[in-house]
């Protein structure tokens, strides 16, 4: 197991785990969202080769109502 | 008359910009949008819930971006660094496209700008190859720095965000306006329909708003409402007003063939 933080919270991961493995097993795949992994974009084109890391941070977003 | 509003080079009918937070629902959000006849939206970028409540519905399934030009904003920010990395996620989001606007807040009471923090951010976004609408304060100095680092649009306070207190310094505004070779937008403040029509007759390139509509009674009457007042204001600019006098002894009806004289 590798311990990230997504979000803001620790997790608990299982090793060798994609970006997009992470978000299909959250059923966040194909959704309109951005991925942001230790202060650096992931591009969605990108989402099956980048591998999660032990301490990694990463941010998950979407757009929101806002002015 | 064409006299369409052309942000880094991209013409848009509407100059009526408007804002997606505070209303009741998306469907509350989608009418009173398609209601003003905006064509650029803005948006928030914030961290989604990762897995607790899926199949949450989603802000822009119902605001296409293939229908409206989304453009992310960075409420919330209180530095640079924050605002960089809210929109280079929001770029991410929309596929790449380049418009922004960035807001950098220096106070959580009033939501004044931080202005030397929105300099320091324009410079990097700009650089990075950012289209930049830029939110700031009603000093033509600084209007005018961030015009010269590549702003593609200045976004003037007209008062408070959220305050509704409408146009308070119309003086300066028409400094900002004066100068710019770049468009002026109004960006926060607007109470109601005549103060969107004033900051437009003042030579407003476009109005931002999101409260005046969100928030009144009846949001989708006020969306159309707003969507006139930008329509009346423009034309009244293009057409240009009468000077004010105090008196003119000059009466609309003629002053001869009055019976009885």
């Amino acid at each position: 197991m590798i311990q990230v933080t997504i979000n803001g919270q620790n997790e608990s991961l299982d090793e060798g785990l994609s970006v997009l493995a992470l978000l299909q097993g959250r059923e966040l795949a194909g959704k309109r969202l951005a991925v942001e992994r230790n202060g650096e974009i992931v591009p969605k084109g990108r989402h099956g080769e980048v591998m999660l890391a032990e301490g990694d941070r990463l941010e998950i977003v979407v757009a929101v109502g806002g002015g | 008359m064409n006299d369409s509003l052309v942000i880094a080079g991209k013409s848009y009918g509407s100059r009526l910009l408007v804002g997606t937070g505070k209303y009741k629902d998306f469907d509350e959000t989608r009418t009173a949008i398609d209601a003003s006849g905006a064509e650029i939206i803005t948006v928030a970028i914030r961290r989604t819930n990762i897995g607790q409540n899926a199949g949450e519905p989603n802000l822009l399934d119902a605001l296409p971006p293939e229908k409206f030009t989304i453009l992310p904003n960075t409420a919330g920010c209180y530095n640079a660094e924050d605002a960089v990395r809210t929109l280079r996620l929001g770029r991410e989001l929309l596929d790449g496209h380049p418009l922004c606007k960035l807001e950098v807040l220096g106070d959580p009471a009033t939501l004044f700008p931080n202005m030397p923090e929105t300099l320091k951010a324009a410079e990097i976004l700009v650089k990075d190859g950012f289209d930049v609408m830029v939110y700031c304060a009603d000093d033509p100095i600084q209007a005018k720095m961030l015009e010269e680092i590549g702003c593609v649009a200045i976004m003037p306070l007209a008062s408070l965000i959220g305050s509704g207190m409408g146009i308070v310094n119309p003086w300066n505004l028409r400094l900002i306006i004066d100068q710019a070779k770049v468009p002026v937008l109004v960006d926060a403040g607007v109470g109601t329909a005549s103060d969107a029509a004033i900051a437009m007759e003042l030579g407003c390139d476009g109005v931002l708003m999101n409260t005046a509509i969100a928030h009144a009674k009846k949001p989708v009457l006020m969306a159309s409402a707003m969507k006139k007042a930008v329509e009346a204001g423009r034309e009244a600019f293009l057409a240009g007003r009468m000077p004010r006098k105090l008196y003119s002894a000059d009466p609309s009806s003629p002053t001869q063939g009055l019976i009885g004289s």
